[in-house]
C-alpha cells in the first residue's frame, strides 16, 4: 500500500457552486502534479460529474447535507473521492447510456464518462451511509506526486 | 454566466451563436430556453453554432438532446454547427455524434435544412 504524500479534504455544502468549487481544486492540483491538459481536463470533468452527482442524486440538493471531497496524490497516481450523504446506489443498476433505448435519455451519463475519462472508477457504499464515488488516474511520466514534499492539508 | 447566446437569421433559418460553457446551471437553462423561445416563435429550422463552446458536462448533453427531441417533436430540424474536438470527442463517445446532424460549414448547413 503507498502512503498518500500529499492529501487535500474539503468539505462541501449541497449547492450548485460546489460543482465549479471542486473542479477548480483539482484542475490547480493537475496543473502542480504535471497533468496534460487534455487529462486535466478528463479529471476536472469527472470531479465535477462526481459532485454533481453527490449533489443531486445523493444529496438530493438539500442544504443540510454535505458532501466530503478529497483528493489523494503520491507518486503513482491521482485518487479523489466524493462521498454524500444520501441513500446509495448500486452502480450495476445504473442504465447503460449507451444502449438505443437510452441514448436519448437527457441525463444518465455521469457514471459513464468518469469511468471513461478516468483509469480507475469504483462506487462504495460505506456502513456509515451514503455513496462514496473513487476515481483515479495515473501520473504521466515526470510527474508530481509531492506537491509540498509531504504534509496533509485540510479545508472547509 | 458561463454561456453567451445571440440569434440571428439567415435564409430562414435560426442560428444561434453560443460562447462559453454548457454545465449544469444557468447556462443549461439558457439553452433550453432559448430553444423553447424559437420553437414558441414557430422556428422549426434551428442551427446551433458551438464553435466557441469548448466545455459540455453531462447536464449540457442532456440538454442538447432535449433541443433535439423538442424541435424533432413540433416538427422541425435542429443541426449542430462547428464543434470544437472536445465536444465532437464527447459526443463520439456518448454515441450521440450519429444522432445529431453535425455541420462543418454555415453555408451549406443552412442549405442542409428540408424546405
Amino acid at each position: 500500500m503507498t502512503t498518500p504524500s500529499h492529501r487535500i479534504e474539503v468539505t462541501l455544502e449541497s449547492m450548485i457552486e460546489s460543482v465549479d468549487l471542486a473542479e477548480g481544486i483539482v484542475m490547480r492540483i493537475c496543473e502542480a502534479a504535471g497533468f496534460t491538459e487534455e487529462d486535466s481536463h478528463k479529471i476536472g470533468m469527472s470531479v465535477r460529474e462526481a459532485v454533481i452527482n453527490a449533489y443531486h442524486y445523493g444529496n438530493r440538493e438539500d442544504r443540510a447535507k454535505k458532501i466530503l471531497f478529497t483528493v489523494e496524490l503520491n507518486a503513482e497516481k491521482m485518487t479523489v473521492r466524493v462521498l454524500d450523504q444520501g441513500p446509495g446506489f448500486e452502480v450495476e443498476e445504473v442504465p447503460d447510456p449507451l444502449s438505443e433505448e437510452n441514448l436519448l435519455r437527457t441525463s444518465g451519463r455521469g457514471i459513464f464518462l468518469m469511468r471513461a475519462f478516468m483509469d480507475e472508477f469504483v462506487v462504495n457504499n460505506p456502513p456509515t451511509g451514503g455513496a462514496e464515488l473513487v476515481m483515479a488516474k495515473r501520473l504521466p511520466v515526470g510527474g508530481n506526486g509531492n506537491l509540498s514534499g509531504g504534509g496533509r492539508d485540510k479545508e472547509s | 454566466m458561463t454561456l453567451h447566446g445571440t440569434c440571428r437569421e439567415s435564409g430562414g433559418v435560426a442560428i444561434v451563436d453560443f460562447s462559453g460553457k454548457i454545465t449544469l446551471g444557468e447556462a443549461s437553462a439558457m439553452v433550453r430556453n432559448m430553444i423553447k423561445e424559437l420553437s414558441a416563435n414557430g422556428q422549426k429550422k434551428i442551427l446551433l453554432n458551438l464553435g466557441d463552446v469548448d466545455y459540455i458536462d453531462s447536464a449540457g448533453i442532456g440538454e442538447l438532446v432535449s433541443a433535439f427531441t423538442t424541435v424533432r417533436n413540433g416538427g422541425g430540424e435542429l443541426k449542430l454547427l462547428n464543434l470544437t474536438k472536445r465536444v465532437v470527442d464527447l459526443l463520439q463517445i456518448t454515441r450521440l455524434y450519429t444522432v445529431f446532424d453535425v455541420q462543418t460549414e454555415e453555408w451549406t448547413a443552412i442549405h442542409s435544412f428540408k424546405p
